[in-house]
């Protein structure tokens, strides 16, 4: 298996996700294949367009609820059918939620957790067997710096993301050995149409920005990256405060 | 479901006038019609690179093509036919991502301002023009097709031969006619980045009028002008032609831009003074009456892209530009009269260009490009001054027939606008219903 094959195959799931967009321009300009799935056909066309005009050899886009897991698996044999052998997968959609709502409802937190992990979950393992079975491939998965430890202000978020970590690590150990890559991607603030709403400051990067992070890790084989890289030190700044102090600051 | 953000003051590039609105991006083109439609009435912005208040809208909604931050948005390229040079995007692509896209293609913009931060939208919006005007004419020429969204949820796909009104209503109409949701450009090729460079010194009017009549073939030309000069250096500056490079050299793509203004420089910065030293510099770098070179399309095209938030120079206030065209029949006593009152009024504009207009018609109603020379100025804003000088200019404008560009626009008045543009009534009727600007409220009170 050589070690650094540059992805030609893609299934994205989440498609017209900002961060996943940008990452699929840049692997459409290397001439990639792609199939796309995510809930809005219309947006799907206009990432088909522009994908394939930036140099894509073929692209299939597939409108789906992917909270929906029951029809995970038809849609992922379908996927693989259509791409031969699918070389990345990239997890890319999930919900920023809405912290005050989920902390008066279960039923607004479970949506949350259904979407970002259990869904998730749904996928990967899936996904974990088929990669497992070819013996190659990359495994790629937008996850958050949110999951590192949990904050006050976004902790339903943040356990989401806390709890797909893990299970990446889990999966990582089990199918690194086969030759399969599982990348953990860590962003902290991007300016997408998720956080529109959210006050700009210095620390948001650009979706184009993380993409070429995110296509450098799968290039290295990196296990885990957090992007820009200056999150890795802010996370382990957090992670060190002593809880009897950390559970007073209000972040 | 586009997300609603309260602007923290959105700014034009000039950063005057400032003006409070809500600004809803627009990620896909299927997010216009807004749903719910907002209470108050609206305006398409994309880069906000135009410098007045064109782009603005005091109280109201801004639908933004870009995404937070720039990046992103209604950015995507939807087809291209290497055959034709026809490139399709959506409106808020910028010529510099179409020139990524384009340049290691082997093609290039058929008309270039001078940065490439603007979008395909406010590119059509404002007809926008470039130093190849005198041949290729403005931006709207090279735009086959688009297609735009009525606030009723109407699409019109306009081109010359289909909804040919719109067509010309909206190429020109400031953003005011609907939101254009995507459009055709046509690229013409090259083989190199590297663009063949003349450039010229020059010393009064008349000189500058030869050189552009001799350069007439010359396929980019523009001359920078020092405006503070007086006596025998008055209205001395430096021609400079262009032509792209016909030996094929490697087609890369463009670096992107590092250095960054990353603060607004104090108000008395930029004086007569400091501007004035910087001119001499400027003037005389070029030992030789012609100098002649191969330099790359980037500095060529946008010296000032190079500096990112290079706005902030004129600090916090921010700046009034000005530019007029001035028809031939009135054009040289006019801009000599332009040109004394500004270097009489002891206030320094630091980019100043002066270019031909070629006589190719412009296919907007509303397009400010004519045959004729055209003068682009800026002058910070520093008390009342600066306003009273451009009042005095538009007045000049006025008198030698010519009109000023409402895309670096601040000041002029009702009165001046409806001279300039007799025309404004019949665009009026094109405008949408829910579409309003600052810029259009100011000139038709």
């Amino acid at each position: 298996m050589p070690a650094r094959r540059f992805p030609t195959t893609v299934l994205a799931l989440g498609a017209t996700s900002a961060i996943c967009e940008a990452t699929l321009r840049v692997l459409a300009e290397r001439g990639a294949r792609f199939y796309l799935v995510a809930r809005n056909q219309e947006k799907l066309n206009a990432v088909a367009a522009d994908l394939r005009t930036r140099g894509a050899s073929g692209v299939v886009t597939h409108a789906m609820d992917l909270d929906d897991t029951a029809a995970h698996p038809a849609m992922l044999a379908t996927a693989a059918q259509s791409l031969g052998t699918i070389d990345l997968a990239l997890l890319a959609y999930g919900v920023l939620g809405n912290q005050a709502e989920a902390e008066a409802s279960y039923a607004a937190a479970e949506e949350v957790l259904h979407t970002n992990f259990l869904s998730a979950v749904s996928l990967i393992t899936w996904l974990a067997n088929y990669f497992e079975s070819m013996g190659q491939g990359t495994l790629a998965v937008i996850s958050s710096v949110a999951g590192d430890r949990g904050r006050k202000s976004n902790y339903v978020y943040g356990a989401s993301k806390g709890a797909l970590n893990i299970f990446l690590d889990g999966v990582r150990n089990r199918i690194d050995r086969a030759g399969v890559q599982v990348l953990t991607i860590k962003p902290g603030f991007v300016a997408t149409p998720m956080t529109a709403h959210l006050a700009q400051g210095p620390l948001f990067a650009q979706p184009s920005q993380v993409a070429r992070g995110i296509v450098k890790a799968i290039e290295k084989r990196r296990d885990i990256v957090y992007l820009p890289a200056f999150w890795a030190i802010i996370m382990m700044i957090l992670r060190l405060i002593p809880r009897r102090i950390f559970k007073k600051l209000s972040v | 479901m586009p997300q609603k953000s309260a602007g923290p003051g959105f700014e034009s590039w000039g950063r005057y006038p400032k003006l409070d609105a809500s600004v809803v991006p627009l990620n896909w083109t299927s997010d216009f019609p807004l749903r719910p439609p907002p209470a108050t009435r609206m305006l398409p912005v994309g880069a906000g690179r135009s410098y007045g208040d064109v782009c603005l809208l005091g109280h109201g909604t801004l639908l933004r093509t870009r995404g937070p931050g720039l990046s992103g948005g209604m950015d995507r390229l939807l087809d291209f036919d290497p055959a034709t040079g026809i490139l399709c995007c959506e409106a808020g692509a910028t010529l510099g991502e179409i020139l990524d896209f384009a340049v290691p293609r082997g093609f290039f913009l058929p008309v270039s301002p001078g940065t490439k931060y603007v979008t395909v939208g406010g590119a059509i919006a404002n007809d926008i023009h470039g130093k190849n005007h005198h041949v290729a004419g403005t931006f709207g020429r090279h735009v086959p097709r688009f297609e735009l969204l009525r606030s009723d949820g109407t699409q019109l796909i306009c081109s010359p031969a289909q909804n040919a009104n719109w067509y010309a209503a909206t190429i020109g109409g400031m953003g005011l006619t609907g939101l254009i949701a995507w459009a055709e450009v046509k690229l013409r090729p090259i083989v190199s980045r590297r663009i063949r460079y003349t450039g010229i010194k020059f010393s009064g009017v008349e000189e500058f009028i030869a050189l552009s009549e001799a350069h007439a073939k010359s396929e980019y030309t523009v001359s920078w002008i020092d405006c503070l000069a007086t006596g025998h250096n008055f209205a001395r500056g430096i021609f400079m032609a262009g032509e792209h490079d016909t030996v094929a050299a490697p087609l890369k793509r463009s670096k992107p831009a590092r250095l960054s203004l990353p603060f607004n420089f104090p108000e008395f910065v930029l004086n007569r003074w400091s501007v004035g030293v910087f001119n001499a510099l400027y003037y005389n770098k070029q030992h030789t009456k012609t100098k002649n070179a191969i330099v790359d399309y980037e500095p060529f095209f946008y010296p000032l892209d190079k500096l990112q938030h290079w706005n902030r120079m004129y600090g916090r206030d921010g700046f009034l530009q000005f530019q007029c065209v001035l028809p031939w029949e009135a054009g040289q006593p006019g801009l000599l009269e332009i040109l004394k009152t500004i270097s009489s009024s002891r206030l320094a504009s630091f980019l100043a260009v002066l270019k031909v207009f070629g006589d190719a018609p412009s296919p907007g109603m509303m397009s400010f490009p004519k045959p004729g020379i055209t003068l682009a100025l800026d002058f910070p804003i520093r008390r009342e001054i600066a306003f009273d000088l451009l009042e005095r200019l538009a007045a000049i404008t006025l008198e030698h027939k010519g009109r000023m560009y409402p895309a670096k626009d601040a000041t002029m008045t009702a009165g001046q606008f409806q001279a300039f543009y007799p025309q404004w009534k019949k665009f009026a009727a094109y405008i949408d219903p829910a579409f309003d600007s600052a810029f259009w409220q100011r000139v038709t009170v």
